[in-house]
């Protein structure tokens, strides 16, 4: 049985479907059968930042209406044959998505894939409080900075209360993804730091992902950046995640933190 | 940018994170029930029963603090009006 993971923030623009194909890609690299799920129902995204926006047929809409099968929907992707894309729909309206719909394709797809991982929409409606649902592991994707850390705290109150797993009386993991991080900004007092965030959300870290031109590179050519160029430090940071989720014990680094070119051939091979 | 503005220019990390962190403190122990807007509503309505509110004249104004928040809900009662409910 695959592990369902949920990518949520409850804001926008933080940086979900970026960490969603990112960390898809680098779970599929190691082998493991991935599906990333798009539940941005109207504005759906993740199948342009994985390069596959002109191969849609079918998406998630249609295999909860009986329209397509789900082997019809799921798309694979060019460069490693492990991962997969379910799309959302652009067109139809979000109340398409019914708990008992989203309840089978789900069940489904974790019985054929090692990892779902679903890329929520921002917010806290439908479609967000959908995508976590069936969640085993959370993910939430924050930025250093006040409205973003606000509006986590929040999502960490839903993920506690609205999921099956609250429901039954059991605990849902929750990780803290640290994204867009600028490590100078922050030594100078002028950003939250690493340990404000985690000190004001209270969850384990996954991990930290400097803020980087490499991830606007990686959605400009539609790659996930463990993609685009695996050497990135971007990317070196997601892969890290990757294995912490994987439950892997990995010392977190700060990336972008500078390093001697001796430790950089090292930390590079090591990864 | 000269060196002094360097110096005088107060690091904004600091109060971001006591910002939150209050506010947090407060989300989190109302989570689900907004007890500081069912009073007002409420209080509001029991004074209504007895004089008629200019809705203009009334000012309801909101304080928190680490230990404990503050409702202040100011209500001016004209003149007339108490003369009627006397």
């Amino acid at each position: 049985m695959g592990k369902v993971i949920v990518v949520t923030s409850g804001k926008g623009g933080v940086g979900k479907t970026t960490s969603t194909a990112a960390l898809g890609a680098a779970l599929a690299q190691n082998g493991d059968k991935v599906v990333v799920v798009d539940f941005d129902v109207g504005l759906r995204n993740l199948d342009l930042v994985m390069g596959a926006e002109r191969r849609v047929v079918y998406d998630l809409v249609n295999v909860i209406q009986g329209e397509a099968k789900l082997t019809q929907a799921l798309i694979r992707d060019k460069r490693l044959d492990t991962l997969f894309l379910l799309p959302a729909s652009q067109t139809r309206d979000k109340d398409n998505l019914t708990t008992e719909g989203v309840d089978r394709v789900i069940t489904e797809l974790k019985r054929v894939f090692d990892w779902v991982i679903c890329d929520s929409p921002a917010g806290i409606e439908r479609g967000a409080t959908l995508a976590m649902r069936h969640a085993d592991i959370a993910v939430v994707v924050t930025n250093p900075e006040v409205s973003s850390v606000r509006d986590s705290d929040r999502i960490i109150g839903l993920l506690d209360s609205k999921t099956l797993k609250a429901e039954r009386g059991e605990r849902m993991e929750k990780h803290l993804l640290l994204t867009r991080y600028d490590p100078a900004r922050a030594q100078r007092g002028d950003m939250l730091k690493v340990e404000d965030v985690l000190e004001i959300l209270s969850i384990p870290l996954l991990g930290i992902i400097p803020e980087s031109m490499d991830v606007l590179r990686a959605s400009n050519i539609g790659a996930p950046v463990t993609l685009a160029d695996a050497r990135s430090v971007p990317a070196l940071a997601y892969f890290e995640a990757a294995r912490r989720l994987a439950g892997e014990i990995v010392p977190v680094t700060v990336p972008g933190e500078k390093r001697g070119i001796f430790g950089k051939f090292f930390g590079r091979k090591a990864a | 940018m000269s060196i002094f503005n360097l110096f005088r220019k107060q690091r904004s990390a600091p109060m971001a994170r006591e910002r939150l962190q209050l506010l947090l403190a407060h989300e989190r122990a109302s989570a689900g029930s907004d007890l500081v807007s069912i009073l007002r509503e409420e209080i509001l309505a029991v004074i209504a029963k007895h004089v008629q509110i200019d809705a203009d004249k009334v000012h309801v104004k909101m304080e928190r603090d680490e230990n404990f928040s503050l409702l202040e809900i100011d209500v001016e009662i004209p003149l007339h009006a108490t003369l009627q409910a006397a």
